[in-house]
């Protein structure tokens, strides 16, 4: 049997037209685009053509759109571009504890380089609250970064709400939209988002680029030094093909939108709904209203999740769980910390499933299957297989 | 699997014989530093590679908090009695043997195998899992398997047991396989190249007190009881007349550290020890009273004992000759020929070969 791949939102396999068209790129389009002859014209087109599309697929304009290499770099673009253009302004930033490494880790140099960092707290489900923000934002606050949609466990933040909260303030929003790109309608002219990040293997796209959405109003410190591309904002010669794909990826996503949505929301049903019927003991870590469809994060009380992974994995199961330190072993997840406290249960036996267009529900129905078999096997082992 | 030669090669000789095998690195020690480095993140790099290479999937585990409950705390305990423990011993018996093992037979392995230096086999008469010294003399480990109990090793598989180390060596070359001439670790795993000294006072209080003569002549000062081990002659600090000086014994309760004028002085000769914590790996021996060999430190050539099971549960162990710098705290194993019967932990020294009446920490109640 073919291993089944559930762990999409640690990146999704290339979608085939988007590789046919890299490919074509990478065979007929050979040319830098910041070039003055032919070559450099037509690859220009290319790039030009896919930030047409994906400003498009948000609501904004092509002038907008920088390109990056991925979530991380928009994130510490936007973060530390930010603060650095605006310190004369206050060095006040908000974020939240559920957020990306990519925006953690900016916002901790950020602190190191004198700024002050206020985190949100969570609730149970994972949402912050609109109260806290307000009570915690400052005159001087210059920078409010929310993530859109949470990586490990699903929950939707109110970006709509916090974006309008923000108008009339001088702090910029960013949002770290990695995660909730690919299965949520967003739409800057209606929301007042000034900064927005993604990253194109999540949404079966290419690895190794993505783009940073920036508000025209707004000017950043660039965190790069070199040449003049992306209007001085990001140097580095373009990676065309990648490009090139991105555009096709996005054009994709949004053609496809509400099927993505649904195909997702259906797999996450019968994945639900057939451990449910297997007898598993779990529960939803999340918000049941406001979450992403493809990411289901689900708590199995006394099951060790080292254990679990590494069971999944040999029955070809592929899913995750908080993050991998730098010597492989399963760190409790700060967002179930977040959620739950740092010693609670659910930081120890939670697990995420992520879900991909291309997954079939005879997929679903064998990974359930499995999963339900085995965290059987795992909540018994812990006594019957002990040595003493 | 460390990211060592050994179990890199133990790994790849079960692949070719056919097992399923499934590569797991132990992360037991978090020493991430102030840039977020750790020492095992070059191992399970290692890791990761030969597993590579030999084309097995490798998983990693996380018993940091089970080591610092079971070796750790055992650790600091045992210097604090004024004892020398042996970490080692302790993580064969509660990590490697213990947690990992329950580990891999939750995830569905019929055996554990590591790159230990001993041999398993069964016992034809009665169907037990008997310890058989390694192959490779000189590397036979079975002295820190001594704590393992019968239902530990009956699911073990050593596949080096039968090798000599430079074959190992050599079959890590042939396969071209990354960790070939990676060096053989040494040392206590958790403080590695650090300073010893430097790494205990960081858990430990040292308390300074006075060396002394068996005879009871001041000598000078030592740092902390702790930071001292039987038979051992380099750090002492102290020098002149009738040396050099070899660490006899302690007196915890004053503080006091003995020490003795070269190293044939009797004061660090005895005739026997005391043992608790004994484990015998096949069950109880027949005779209470029994002539064996024994090993009270690793690499030690065998010395006939003569074995007396006492009725409080534990044992006097009588040399058949007198032997130097028996340490309490580390582990006395015993021997029938190619069989490694048990082990115990050393509690007391008997009749240190001298006349001063020393309180010898070794001495306390037992």
């Amino acid at each position: 049997m073919d291993p089944i791949y559930l762990d999409h939102a640690a990146t999704s396999p290339i979608d085939p037209q988007v590789l046919e068209i890299m490919i074509d790129t990478y065979k007929k389009v050979i040319g830098n685009p910041e070039s003055i002859h032919s070559f450099g014209r037509q690859a220009r087109k290319v790039v030009d053509d896919a930030r047409h599309e994906i400003a498009k697929s948000i609501g904004a304009r092509s002038r907008e759109i920088v390109f990056t290499s991925g979530g991380t770099e928009g994130d510490n673009m936007a973060i530390i571009g930010a603060a650095r253009a605006r310190q004369a302004l206050g060095k006040h930033i908000i974020t939240t504890d559920v957020e990306h490494h990519a925006v953690f880790r900016a916002c901790e140099y950020l602190a190191s380089c004198g700024f002050s960092i206020d985190y949100l707290h969570v609730d149970a489900s994972g949402r912050i609250s609109l109260e806290e923000l307000e009570e915690k934002l400052r005159e001087d606050t210059i920078l409010v970064s929310v993530m859109y949609g949470n990586n490990e466990v699903g929950t939707l933040q109110p970006i709509r709400e916090i974006a309008h909260l923000l108008a009339d303030h001088q702090a910029l929003f960013h949002t770290d939209a990695v995660q909730a790109f690919g299965t949520v309608d967003m739409d800057v002219k209606d929301t007042p988002i000034d900064l927005l990040s993604m990253s194109g293997h999540k949404i079966n796209g290419p690895k190794g680029i993505g783009f940073l959405y920036v508000r025209d109003s707004v000017s950043l410190a660039p965190i790069t030094h070199g040449g003049d591309q992306e209007r001085k904002r990001r140097a580095g010669t373009h990676n065309v093909p990648a490009i090139a794909g991105l555009g096709e990826a996005v054009a994709l996503v949004r053609a496809n939108l509400t099927d993505r949505i649904n195909t997702c929301l259906k797999l996450r049903r019968i994945m639900l709904d057939d451990l449910t019927a297997e007898g598993a003991n779990f529960q939803v870590n999340g918000n049941p209203e406001h979450f992403l469809p493809q990411v289901l994060n689900l708590y199995f009380p006394g099951v060790a999740i080292e254990s679990l992974l590494t069971r999944l994995d040999l029955e070809g199961v592929a899913a995750s769980s908080g993050s991998a330190c730098t010597a492989g072993s399963v760190e409790p997840s700060h967002v179930l910390s977040a959620m739950f406290g740092s010693d609670a249960p659910e930081t120890r036996s939670s697990l995420r499933l992520s879900f991909g267009v291309e997954n079939t529900e005879d997929e679903i129905h064998r990974a359930a299957q499995i999963l339900a078999k085995t965290v059987r096997a795992l909540s018994t082992t812990g006594k019957a297989g002990e040595i003493k | 699997m460390s990211g060592g030669v050994d179990s890199t090669v133990a790994a790849l000789l079960l692949k070719q014989k056919g097992y399923d095998v499934i590569g797991i690195f132990m992360k037991n020690w978090d020493d991430t530093d102030d840039n977020g480095v750790c020492t095992a993140t070059e191992d399970y790099e290692d890791v990761v590679r030969v597993c590579g290479q030999i084309g097995i999937p490798y998983y990693a585990v996380n018993f940091e908090k089970q080591y610092w409950d079971r070796v750790f705390t055992y650790f600091l305990e045992e210097y604090k009695a004024g004892r020398t423990p042996n970490p080692d011993v302790m993580c064969n018996k509660e990590i490697k043997f213990k947690a990992f093992l329950d580990h891999a037979l939750s995830l569905g392995a019929d055996y554990v195998a590591t790159g230990h230096y001993a041999r398993v086999a069964e016992d034809a008469e009665t169907g037990k899992t008997l310890m058989l010294r390694a192959a490779d003399q000189n590397k036979d480990q079975t002295y820190f398997l001594n704590q393992l109990a019968q239902d530990q090793i009956a699911k073990v598989l050593f596949p080096l047991g039968d090798l000599e180390k430079p074959e190992v060596r050599e079959i890590a070359r042939e396969h071209h396989l990354a960790t070939a001439n990676k060096k053989d670790s040494t040392g206590i795993c958790f403080i590695g190249e650090r300073n010893f000294k430097e790494f205990l006072s960081q858990y430990l209080p040292a308390n300074r007190g006075e060396i002394r003569t068996v005879d009871g002549e001041f000598k000078g000062w030592h740092d902390g009881l702790m930071y001292y081990t039987n038979g051992q002659r380099q750090g002492l600090g102290i020098g002149g007349p009738g040396g050099p000086w070899f660490v006899c014994g302690k007196d915890l309760a004053h503080n006091v550290l003995y020490v003795a004028p070269g190293a044939d002085h009797p004061a660090l000769y005895s005739q026997g020890l005391i043992a608790e914590k004994i484990n015998w790996f096949s069950g109880e021996p027949k005779d209470s009273v029994f002539h064996c060999t024994a090993k009270f430190r690793y690499r030690q050539k065998d010395r006939p004992v003569m074995v007396h099971v006492l009725e409080n549960g534990k044992l006097e162990v009588v040399f058949d000759n007198l032997e130097w710098a028996i340490t309490p705290g580390q582990a006395v194993v015993f021997y029938d020929g190619e069989v490694c019967l048990g082990g115990a932990t050393i509690a007391t020294v008997l009749n240190p070969g001298t006349d001063a009446s020393i309180d010898f920490v070794d001495s306390a109640p037992l």
